[in-house]
């Protein structure tokens, strides 16, 4: 698959604080890509650089090769799906969403096919005399996404557009979008917060963090191998623990030493040690690597989650066995679930490392 | 307490000095000398010279308020565009004349337009051609633009601050140019500031007569003027009652038409 969309070395400052910083990200033909980080990351920003509402300081935007930095919204071939709605209040939903292709002067016929279509594809069908107001924020973010795609655009850029609804309907619509993106076949760039939201839907994942890019990856990828503790600690629970690697395979934490199947870190080299909560086993006590104590248990539904005290860490555990506070325990982990990441290794890099 | 009982310092005020006075006007202006009912008074606007005076007020008004409209809107457009903090500084400039009596402001153009006023000495020692614009329409509406340009930029902006950013941008993403976007989206949700703008400036510069005394000469009679007149000089109360009924009714006529395009009632704030 071909670069559909490719910034090279996007700069952007307001106001003196740096929001990007020499970022290079390519987006390719038919991918669900998702820029994922916390408020203030800068993945907002790539959304409107991208969409022509701002201009980076540096760099170009490069869309189906043809550089489109200095082109203004309207000349672009992508349309925005913004995070409150933004439809025109004073049209209903009709003229909302025929706003785009009465602009590019399409026959009176084919904008109403293509209404009666989008109001179908979005499932809202016959609601074209109704006003946005009269609508809830579901179906006004419906709406938002009919007006998009029907001019056609190459690419859809989402920006957090489930934000504003509440955990039930945003699930719903998680699985509305993967569905409209197979359909229609289309781009889908999408910003989000949420962790969770980007695992589900996304056929990459771009972990962004104070301006800089931290991982790209698959879902997968980043989940379980994150590059950094930054990554680690932004998507899902997990411990993170300094540790020495001793040789290949070796790994020493907390006083312990754990095999693993990570290599090529050198010998006594300091390391984070990433270790998802799901994959902390507890044992008897004889069984484990280190010992522990149960301090703090809590019924989470499908499994319990436990806090461990073992050699002056607080382990995080989940499990669907249950051990009730104050059991001493052995804590064992596959060195599968180990998982090995350099440390930050200068003060720029410790800059983009966890904020929170 | 109650809560309707507050209202009662209000109620009595408004029945002293509105509702009653009010009726007064309907009362002088619905009877003759000898108390008896007519309509001959208000009928009297019929008349070359009365209605004249209500057409030139009118004249006066539009002009006057469509100059606001032109020069309040951009400057309106520019000011919603500011960041919060810069913009008080330019909105505190604009509403400054307004903290200075309205009559002095006045009384300072007629010095400044007069044949032998700072303007034209100004223009005479550069050799140029003296203006003669005072005790003309033209001074009038220099006036009135000056005095009611503050109530025309205010609900504007409060119309156009209100407006969402994204949905200016989505226009733009949906491919509409800038004059596009301005024509389709600011400019009609901007409608009920315009409205309401429009009302502010065209009713009291309908119903001015100090305006027109003192930049337009004894000449120029205003409805305003005639009315004044009718109360203060000749001394027929009917014959001003009945006037003041004739431009309350075109005032009402007027806003209940504005009401019906302002739909979201900001406009009647007035």
């Amino acid at each position: 698959m071909n670069k559909l969309i490719d910034l090279q070395h996007i700069s952007k400052s307001f106001d003196s604080n740096l929001i990007l910083d020499d970022m290079n990200l390519y987006i390719r033909e038919n991918e669900f890509l998702t820029l994922l980080g916390p408020s203030g990351c800068g993945k907002t920003t790539t959304l409107r650089i991208i969409g022509g509402f701002e201009h980076p300081d540096t760099g170009r935007v490069i869309f189906d090769g043809a550089d489109i930095t200095s082109y203004p919204p309207n000349k672009r071939q992508l349309n925005t799906v913004f995070q409150k709605y933004a439809l025109f209040p004073h049209m209903n939903i009709g003229e909302n969403i025929a706003f785009g292709l009465q602009i590019k002067n399409k026959p009176k016929a084919y904008i109403q096919d293509k209404i009666r279509y989008a109001l179908k594809l979005v499932n809202l069908e016959g609601y074209e005399k109704r006003m946005p107001d009269s609508l809830s924020g579901g179906q006004q973010q419906r709406i938002a996404i009919a007006r998009a795609i029907v001019n056609e655009p190459k690419v859809l850029l989402l920006d957090e557009p489930l934000g504003a609804l509440d955990l039930k309907l945003r699930q719903d619509m998680q699985y509305e979008l993967i569905r409209l993106k197979n359909e229609l076949g289309i781009t889908f760039i999408y910003v989000t917060h949420d962790q969770e939201e980007a695992l589900t839907m996304s056929d990459t994942i771009v972990v962004m963090n104070q301006g800089y890019i931290q991982q790209i990856g698959t879902p997968e990828k980043i989940y379980n191998e994150p590059e950094n503790a930054f990554v680690a600690d932004f998507i899902g629970d997990s411990n993170i623990i300094d540790a020495v690697m001793i040789r290949d395979e070796l790994v020493e934490l907390l006083g312990a030493r754990f095999a693993c199947v990570d290599k090529g870190f050198g010998e006594n080299k300091a390391v984070d040690v990433v270790i998802r909560p799901e994959d902390v086993e507890l044992v008897s006590p004889d069984d484990g690597v280190i010992r522990g104590v149960v301090s703090h248990i809590i019924f989470k539904g499908v499994h319990y989650e436990m806090e461990v005290q073992a050699n002056g860490f607080e382990w995080l555990v989940q499990s669907t066995k249950m051990f009730p506070v104050g059991t001493h325990v052995g804590i064992k982990v596959d060195p599968y679930n180990i998982q090995i990441m350099n440390k930050p290794e200068s003060e720029d890099e410790e800059a983009i490392g966890i904020d929170e | 307490m109650n809560k309707k009982t507050l209202a009662f310092p209000y109620v009595f005020w408004s029945a002293a000095f509105i509702v009653i006075p009010l009726c007064m006007v309907f009362y002088y202006g619905l009877t003759d000398d000898t108390g008896a009912f007519t309509f001959a008074n208000i009928a009297t606007i019929a008349t070359a010279e009365h209605s004249k005076a209500l057409l030139l007020s009118i004249e006066l008004s539009l002009i006057s308020t469509v100059i606001c409209f032109l020069l309040a809107y951009p400057l309106a457009m520019i000011l919603s565009a500011m960041k919060v903090g810069q913009h008080s500084f330019i909105v505190l400039i604009f509403i400054l004349p307004m903290w200075m009596n309205f009559l002095l402001r006045t009384l300072a153009w007629q010095t400044l337009l007069e044949k032998t006023g700072v303007i034209n000495s100004i223009l005479a020692f550069l050799h140029l051609p003296a203006l003669e614009i005072i005790n003309t329409p033209a001074a009038i509406i220099l006036g009135m633009v000056y005095n009611f340009l503050p109530f025309m930029v205010l609900p504007l902006y409060n119309a156009l601050v209100k407006i969402d950013e994204n949905v200016v941008n989505a226009a733009r993403d949906l491919g509409a140019n800038k004059v596009q976007t301005f024509l389709r989206i600011t400019l009609p949700l901007s409608v009920p500031g315009i409205i309401s703008g429009v009302t502010m400036v065209f009713i009291p510069a309908l119903t001015t007569f100090v305006i027109s005394t003192l930049l337009g000469g004894s000449k120029i009679l205003l409805i305003g003027n005639v009315i004044e007149q009718e109360f203060t000089q000749t001394g027929n109360w009917h014959l001003g009652s009945g006037l003041s009924i004739v431009l309350m009714i075109f005032i009402i006529v007027n806003m209940v038409a504005e009401a019906f395009f302002d739909k979201d009632g900001e406009g009647t704030a007035l």
